[in-house]
Parts: C-alpha cells; structure tokens; sequence
C-alpha cells in the first residue's frame, strides 16, 4: 500500500508505460535454442522410426553386413575435429580477430566437407551393392535419419560459407557476433546428434 | 535485468574459454574411442557392450552440453535449461512410448511366413 494520497491535479499512472531498451538480438541465442529444440523433436522422431523399422530387413541386408565401423571412426573423428575448430573460431572472436576467426571458420568448413564426403561414399557404397532406400524398413529408416542429420551439415556448411562473406564484408559487428555464435550453437548440436546416430545406428547396429 | 529498465545493455553471450574446449574435445575423444574399441574388438558380451556404449553416449551428450554449447542453469535466466527438460521429457515419452506400442503389435502380428526362426524361437519359453 503505498502512503501517497492521489491528488486531482496529478496523472494516475498504475502501469509503466514507456518502452524498455532492447538492444537488437536481445532474444536471438534463446530463441535460436529453441528452434535447436523443435529441431531435436525431428531428430527423436526419426530415431523412434528407426528404432522400431531397425529390425525389419525384409530378408536383405543387416547392418552387421553393411556397416564399417572403421569408415563411421574415421566420420566421427571429422566431425568431433571441427567441433573444436569452431570453438577456437568463438574464442578468436571474443579477442575481435576477424581474421582468426574466418581461418578456423575455414578449416571448420573442411572439416564438414570431410565428413559429407565420406557420408556420400558411404551412401554410394551402399546403394550401389543394392542397400538401396528401397531394399527393406530397416535401409529406408536408416537413409532418412541419417541422411536427414547429413542435409543439416550441408546447410551447416552453407550457412558457414555465408557467414564467412559476411565477416569480410562487415567485420565483428554485434550483429555478425551473434552470428558466429547461433552456428556454434548449430554446429554443437548436430555433433550431438551424431553421438545419438553412431552410438545407437551403427555401433548398435553392428551388435545387433 | 539490471536495476534501471532504461540502460541499453549488451546481448549476453556466453563466455567461452579455452579450457572448456579443450577438456570437452579430450573428454569426447575418450568417450568416442572407448565405445568403438569395444564394439570392434569385442572384449564383452553383446548385452553388456549395448548398456555400457549406450551409457557413453549419455555421458558424452552430456559433456557437449556443458563444455561445448556452455549450458548452465542460469542461461538466458533459466530458460534454456527449461526449454532442454521440457524437450528431453518429451522425447523420452516419445521414444518409449513408441517401442512400447510397436513391440506390442509386433508380438500382435499373425506369423509371417519368410521368417520362420523367428517365430519358432519366440514361441520356445
């Protein structure tokens, strides 16, 4: 209760009505985070189909004849790389060096384009011995979740080389900051996703 | 928030080291290596090597949360860590409630002729 008696003369105001400051962006990186979260809702959809098509091989291939673990090793290391050359490109930034940031956002870019790379051969390999999508429950499942985590590299990466344009162009501006961190954000997130895609895909796939 | 509603302040941005990156990547390159030396050299039984390198996993998603996307309890006041529980509740219920329905259809469906060991090893008790 407040003391003050309200007088005639003198505007009654219960409510603040002038606009708070919100620098731009203010509510990008929560709700970029959010988006990473209805992006993780596809992820767990496609893992529960393959989850439960996993053992449908129609009488073809399984996956311990299709699967070599030493290929998805060589995969992982790739991606696992350039997870932490991403994190050197934030650290590069917060010191505003633009130019380390655009090398280790580079040798990132690499790094996926490894990983696509062999993703790709795998997936010819596969298709071209009859795996094909096509083949039973288990290959089709398996090429959506897969290939559905291989699509968000690719634009990953799209996003990266856009990114790296716009550095040169405008330099550390706050915009370009927040930026650099919604793709590590990204970037993390899809190497989250791989440890759940060769963990319960490949390695389980081959004990199966 | 700060006390005066008016002060233009700068977007909060978490604060990344390099310490954190560099226990983080040493912590996944373990976590990373020791499910697929156990699935290639089997040293275990195929039951224990599923529950140990589905436990890695965990642990390693975990490890990336923390050290790579910097999550914290107090992230953007909170609602990132809610946001995560909320999809992590959903998913579980998800994933789950998925193979619940499907094994049980499954284990509804009349025998398939082409897969003869299946359905006879199933009935044996």
């Amino acid at each position: 209760m407040s003391a003050k008696t309200i007088t005639a003369d003198e505007p009654v105001q219960f409510y603040d009505l002038d606009e708070h400051a919100h620098p731009e962006g203010h509510s990008t990186m929560l709700g970029f985070w959010i988006y990473l979260m209805s992006d993780c809702l596809i992820f767990a959809i496609l893992f529960a189909c393959y989850a439960v098509l996993g053992g449908s091989y129609a009488a073809g291939p399984a996956p311990k004849d299709l699967f070599d673990l030493k290929l998805i090793a060589l995969n992982t290391a790739m991606l696992l790389f350039s997870s932490i050359t991403y994190g050197f490109a934030v650290l590069q930034m917060q010191q505003g060096k633009v130019k380390g940031v655009q090398l280790w956002l580079a040798i990132t870019g690499l790094f996926g384009l490894a990983f696509l790379g062999i993703e790709l051969y795998e997936f010819h390999h596969l298709i071209e011995i009859g795996a094909t999508p096509q083949r039973s429950a288990f290959l089709s499942s398996f090429f959506t979740l897969v290939g559905t985590h291989g699509l968000h590299v690719t634009f990953g990466i799209v996003w990266l080389v856009t990114l790296m344009v716009q550095l040169s162009k405008y330099g550390l501006i706050a915009a370009n900051k927040r930026r650099v961190m919604c793709l590590s954000m990204f970037w993390h997130f899809l190497d989250v996703v791989w440890i759940g895609v060769f963990t319960f895909v490949y390695l389980m796939g081959v004990l199966r | 928030m700060s006390a005066d509603p008016h002060a233009v302040h700068e977007i909060e941005m978490p604060h990344a080291s390099m310490r954190d990156y560099v226990v983080g990547f040493v912590l996944s390159v373990i976590l990373t290596a020791i499910p697929f030396w156990l699935v290639m050299a089997m040293p275990l039984s195929a039951g224990a090597t599923g529950a140990i390198i589905m436990g890695f996993a965990v642990v390693q998603i975990v490890v990336h949360m923390v050290f790579f996307l910097h999550m914290t309890p107090k992230a953007e006041g909170g609602w990132s860590l809610t946001s995560l529980i909320f999809t992590v509740i959903v998913v579980a219920i998800m994933l789950a409630g998925s193979l619940w329905v499907m094994h049980h259809l499954n284990t509804n469906m009349m025998p398939m002729p082409h897969e003869p060991t299946s359905q006879t090893t199933s009935q044996i008790p």
